[in-house]
């Protein structure tokens, strides 16, 4: 047995190469951590990503304390005061074609566009995480059927599929969701059938069935694991691309209607104005911008934290 | 009949046709004939070789035995039950006590988790509480030689090649197996590290009262470690013998062919033109007869028509040739 305290780590050189063919490295006194405890160091010391982690935190936080910070009612109009510049008193990002307050109206309008972002992705990666589980994990007839049916769904574009469905449901929040929802439920069963058809046929998870394990207990421990970091980082993706998509639904007047403050509807309502008071009528936009912006950057962080494999 | 000590592991007329996709468009199915009615048996106690070249089935017999894949035809007998029916075995006992080691360390190991945590991963699933399972796992660890306090909670990518095939075996024995399969388990290792493990396999066979299935291609190793060898050609079994019999009394031209082609120990003696030129046929479309005639130099017309069964020529040794054969057709006679 080598010495506690060091171990030896032979080197791909040979002997005759002049060059060491081992080195001693000390161990015991080095922190063992597990995958996800190394996942987590590497994200946190990567910058971009903390800090755009950081710039989602803020931006969630004051949508879901917003009731409580003192702004004005977000709905709460004042002919007076119509498309008052940003930088105003007592209205510093300005108002709106209402006279309504845009900081009110931005901070409020976070928790409907952040809801519509998750959600919908949420509620699909629950249902098409699992059904490409099960896809790619049964194989055979099982996936045949289940990769046909998301098949159909790919022969369209994906906002031009929300835009259909939300338009055959009809206007609202709640159709939005649903559209959504549904459009992002067959690209979720595509990655996560491949990821687990390649996981499956690894040989770990073959000496797993070897060893007599039965099929729930080898996907929880082998095949999850393995699984779920790269659907994670697909869903964070998707994210963003639901802020967009509900944004766009909002905006042509399938989502969210007024008065209430939502992004999209506002970026809609603003946009006649966008020659009085420009700065306004693209502040509902860079919100958009920056947030779906964010979960991309942290998708791409998470990617490379996970992706390293020593 | 049954001269020898009662068998642990019996193969009966073992199948598998693998099908395949033709290169053309809608062309027929075609079928890989992997394993083609397979017959040997294992006594308590003994490792059997098996050797052959790349793609002449070893592994998926490996893969039969062990029913991860399902078997066209045969039974697989062990310790005098077989799977199924209401005194057969369960696939869970069967996996209980016949474990297997893959050949890619690396590969076989999940790579998310601590090796004490893969091997306890077994008697977990048979359902031991995770403490003991994970006891259990670190005396495996002491077991291989590998000290628990260092090594168990790595990850497989922070150990040697040797180190990470002393963990698959650590996790083949936690389910105190009576019969391991090593399908090619010390092949992709460094020759002095090959010889730590094959030293430490041999040990652990002793002490446990191990019997092995042995798969290799290695001629040397498997001539080290068995004490039968079973030869293996294009899916068919075409000489078993003991060691003795078969490096010293070879009956069938291809394991004459291939004793010969092997590299010598003595690095003086240059190795001659291997008798075995070019690469097994297609599995197919296998050749009529004898598989071996297109490579054999004693082919003749019987060779091309009859398959030639796999005979008794001796106390524990039978081989599939037509020269061997008593009043089969060919000129070599017996
Ligand atoms: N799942 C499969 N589908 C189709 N063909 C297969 C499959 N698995 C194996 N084969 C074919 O069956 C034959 C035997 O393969 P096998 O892996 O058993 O060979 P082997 O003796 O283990 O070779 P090696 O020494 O290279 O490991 C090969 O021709 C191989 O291509
Ligand atoms: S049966 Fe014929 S072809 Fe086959 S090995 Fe014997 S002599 Fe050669
Ligand atoms: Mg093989």
């Amino acid at each position: 047995m080598k010495p506690a305290g060091t171990d030896k780590i032979m080197l791909p050189f040979g002997a005759d190469s002049g060059r060491p063919t081992a080195v001693e490295v000390p161990v015991g006194s080095v922190v063992q951590r597990t995958y996800w405890e190394n996942v987590w160091r590497r994200v946190t010391r990567d910058p971009f990503t903390v800090a755009c982690a950081l710039v989602l935190m803020a931006i969630a936080a004051a949508a879901l304390l917003a009731p409580w910070l003192g702004l004005p009612e977000p709905t709460l109009t004042d002919s007076a005061r119509r498309l008052l510049p940003v930088g105003s008193p007592g209205h510093i990002l300005g108002t709106d074609e209402l006279g309504r307050d845009m900081l009110s109206r931005i901070i409020h309008g976070g928790r409907l566009s952040l809801m519509m972002g998750i959600v919908p992705v949420l509620i699909a990666l629950m249902i098409g995480g699992s059904a490409g589980l099960i896809a790619g994990f049964v194989g055979g007839r099982v996936n045949m059927l289940i990769m046909r049916v998301t098949d159909v769904f790919y022969a369209f574009p994906s906002i031009l599929l929300a835009v259909a469905i939300a338009g055959a449901l009809g206007a609202g929040i709640g159709n939005a969701l649903l559209a959504i929802t549904i459009v992002f439920i067959p690209p979720i069963t595509r990655v996560t059938e491949s990821v687990t058809t390649q996981v499956r046929s690894m040989d770990f998870v073959e000496a797993a069935r070897a060893s007599g394990a039965g099929t729930l207990a080898i996907i929880r421990t082998h095949v999850l694991g393995n699984v779920l970091g790269p659907i994670f980082v697909y869903a964070t993706v998707l994210i963003s691309v639901s802020i967009v998509i509900s944004a766009g639904l909002s905006f042509i007047g399938l989502g969210a209607s007024p008065p209430a403050a939502e992004w999209g509807l506002m970026l809609n309502t603003l946009r006649e104005s966008i020659f009085l008071a420009p700065l306004n009528a693209i502040l509902p936009g860079f919100m958009i911008f920056i947030t779906s912006m964010c979960f991309n950057l942290i998708s791409d962080g998470l990617r490379s934290a996970m992706d390293v494999r020593l | 009949m049954n001269v020898e000590p009662r068998p642990l592991l019996n193969v009966r007329n073992l199948r598998k046709y693998f099908p395949v996709r033709s290169d053309r468009l809608m062309g027929p199915r075609l079928l890989v004939q992997a394993v083609d009615d397979v017959n040997f048996a294992i006594a308590e106690g003994e490792t059997l070789g098996i050797v052959g070249e790349s793609g002449c089935g070893k592994s998926t017999t490996a893969r039969l035995l062990m029913h991860l894949i399902a078997p066209d035809a045969g039974e697989v007998w062990l310790g005098g039950k077989r799977l199924g029916g209401p005194d057969g075995l369960t696939l869970r006992q069967l996996r209980r006590s016949m474990q297997m080691v893959f050949q890619d360390s690396y590969a076989s190991l999940n790579p998310r988790l601590s090796v004490q945590d893969s091997i306890a991963f077994s008697p977990r699933a048979h359902g031991v509480p995770a403490p003991q399972a994970i006891d259990k796992a670190r005396e495996l660890l002491a077991l291989v030689g590998l000290d628990p306090d260092q090594f168990g909670r790595r990850y497989p990518h922070e150990l040697s090649g040797g180190q990470r095939q002393r963990i698959n075996v650590a996790r083949a024995l936690a389910l105190e197996p009576k019969l391991v399969i090593l399908d090619e388990a010390v092949s992709a290792l460094d020759k002095s590290i090959e010889a730590q493990v094959l030293n430490l396999l041999m040990d652990l066979k002793r002490e446990l009262r191990l019997t092995y299935l042995f798969i290799s291609h290695d001629l040397n190793v498997v001539q080290y470690v068995s004490d039968h060898v079973l030869v293996m050609y294009l899916g068919k079994v075409v000489e078993l013998g003991t060691v003795d019999d078969i490096y010293h009394r070879p009956r069938h031209p291809y394991t004459q062919a291939l004793l010969a082609s092997r590299p010598s120990m003595d690095p003086d003696v240059k190795i001659e033109q291997s008798p075995l030129a070019g690469d097994p046929p297609n599995p197919i479309n296998p050749p009529s007869g004898c598989r071996f005639r297109t490579r054999c130099a004693f082919a003749e017309g019987v060779c091309e028509k009859v398959e030639p069964a796999l005979t008794g020529i001796g106390r524990g040794h039978a081989v599939a040739c037509h020269m061997r054969i008593p009043a089969s057709g060919h000129t070599a006679g017996r």
